[in-house]
């Protein structure tokens, strides 16, 4: 077992890990964030995506020791105080770019980072973007609806 | 949970060297997004890693006194895209890497992951060949450097031996000051898939914006390594830019490739490739040269 200290959704955490485990094992198994999924586990469904320091990363094929003095977001990250959901999470919703769901956290967690630029992106952009994810229900369109509204919508506020 | 023994987490290239040396059979780990698959796959069942992530040492991305531009082997493909120093000077580079993959995978893959996996497809190999990329390799005894190009010993295999560590990759003011280039990456898809066939070229161009100074030509999966086509480079010099050109190349550079059928396209179809991409990356080339498009 290894000591690692990480941040995960805000949360300054302290924990051992075997070190021969996935960040995705760690999350789900030691800290039951099961938004956290576990679909092909070799990098290519994009359906165990979380933010390291910002940026989305499969968790299935990274080291949770590698997760040491970093900050972990995950979908439950996102929950607001009052439960309402964040306007990634509504416009998901909203635009019926959810089935199964089993992709869901994934792609939010992507959205958030791409929302996060601040920048507007054409569609073609977006489907580029959301290349590491693999969904079998949606056939994406409701899902880039969704991405095209928020994207919209953040850049009217941050406005870059 | 992976299959591995023990994984030794490095705390700098020195420490890394030691434990490479030390444990019998132990396996180099950067961003272990080759490593960990072949775990998964089963191909490594029981091993012992040494982990070289988010080493500082093996990351930053400077121009050096003599205008080399030097890039730490930790660095990933994202960092790499949108580098400055990149963009400026070697664009054709950022737009290679940015190919590989999806995003997820591009912010963990290293371009050292990248070169010392050997594999015929990787997406960083045609523009480091046509940049003339020079290697740094550090091991117990010291220091040694070669061109990316004497690298591969043949698929997947490159020139390490035991204990050995890719501690920078330098591009030299001389292979990139003044040229423009281009990397075609063709694939059944139009993101996460491997290369059925890449080509990269860099050239540049006299001062009538006509007349090919300097030309080089690479592929990947057109040979069991990366490779670069030397007689076709040498033909095309001083050649003035036609559309009869594009097309010379495309024969020469047939002649010099050795491409194979897999799953994924058969060797006509690859042979095809060859001259289509490299009259198309040429043309792409010549206008970032500064060249009239064709
Ligand atoms: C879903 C998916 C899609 C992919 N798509 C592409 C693609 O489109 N194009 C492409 O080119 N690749 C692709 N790859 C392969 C892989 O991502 C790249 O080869 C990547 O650059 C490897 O870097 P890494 O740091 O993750 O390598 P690692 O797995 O950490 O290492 C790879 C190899 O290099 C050795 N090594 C690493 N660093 C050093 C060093 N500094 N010195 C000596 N040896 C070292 C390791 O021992 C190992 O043998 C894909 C992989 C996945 C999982
Ligand atoms: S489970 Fe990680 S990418 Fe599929
Ligand atoms: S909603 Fe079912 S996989 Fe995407």
């Amino acid at each position: 077992m290894t000591i690692i200290n990480m941040t995960v959704n805000g949360v300054p955490r302290q924990m051992a890990v075997d070190e021969r485990e996935s960040l995705a094992d760690t999350l789900r198994n030691r800290l039951g964030l099961t938004s956290v999924k576990k679909g092909c586990e070799v990098g290519e469904c994009g359906a165990c995506t979380v933010l390291i320091d910002g940026k989305a990363v499969d968790t299935c094929i990274y080291l949770s020791l590698w997760a040491d003095c970093k900050s972990i977001l995950t979908v439950e990250g996102l929950n607001r105080p009052d439960g309402e959901l964040t306007p990634i999470q509504r416009a998901f919703v909203e635009e019926a770019a959810v089935q199964c769901g089993f992709c869901t956290p994934g792609l939010i967690m992507t959205a958030v980072e791409i929302v996060g630029t601040g920048k507007t992106y054409t569609r073609e952009e977006l489907r580029r973007l959301i290349s590491g994810h693999l969904c079998r229900c949606t056939g994406y369109q409701n899902i880039l609806n969704a991405m095209e509204r928020i994207v919209e919508e953040a850049h009217k506020v941050a406005g870059k | 949970m992976f299959d591995v023994q023990k994984i030794y987490r490095a705390t700098s290239v020195e420490d890394a060297i030691r434990a490479l040396h030390r444990m019998e059979g132990s396996i180099l780990i950067s961003g272990g997004s080759d490593v960990l698959i072949k775990i998964r796959e089963g191909k490594l069942a029981g091993c012992t890693l040494v982990s070289i992530n988010d080493l500082q040492e093996l990351t930053g991305i400077v121009m050096e006194e003599d205008g080399t531009i030097k890039i730490g082997p930790g660095e990933t493909f994202t960092r790499i895209t949108e580098h400055p120093l990149i963009r400026q000077h070697i664009p054709v580079l950022g737009h290679a890497v940015d190919q590989a993959g999806g995003p997820q995978l591009r912010n963990v893959a290293t371009i050292g992951g990248n070169v010392c996996n050997g594999v015929t497809s990787a997406d960083s190999a045609g523009a480091l060949l046509v940049l003339g990329a020079q290697l740094e390799i550090t091991g117990r005894d010291g220091m040694r450097t070669l061109p990316l190009e004497q690298f591969y010993k043949g698929p997947g295999r490159v020139d390490l031996n035991r204990g050995e560590i890719l501690t920078a990759i330098r591009i030299p003011q001389k292979d990139y000051q003044g040229f423009g280039g281009h990397y075609i990456k063709y694939a059944q898809r139009a993101a996460m898939d491997i290369a059925t066939l890449g080509c990269a070229v860099s050239l540049r161009l006299e001062e009538d914006r006509q007349t090919i100074a300097d030309y080089r030509l690479a592929f990947g999966v057109a040979a069991p390594t990366p490779i670069r086509c030397r007689k076709t480079e040498a033909a095309v010099m001083g050649k003035p830019v036609s559309s009869r050109l594009l097309e010379e190349i495309g024969q020469l550079a047939l002649g010099e490739v050795s491409p194979r059928t897999s799953w994924r396209a058969s060797k006509e179809f690859r042979q095809r490739l060859v001259c289509e991409l490299s009259g198309r990356a040429t043309a792409q080339a010549v206008k970032h040269a500064g060249g009239e498009t064709l």
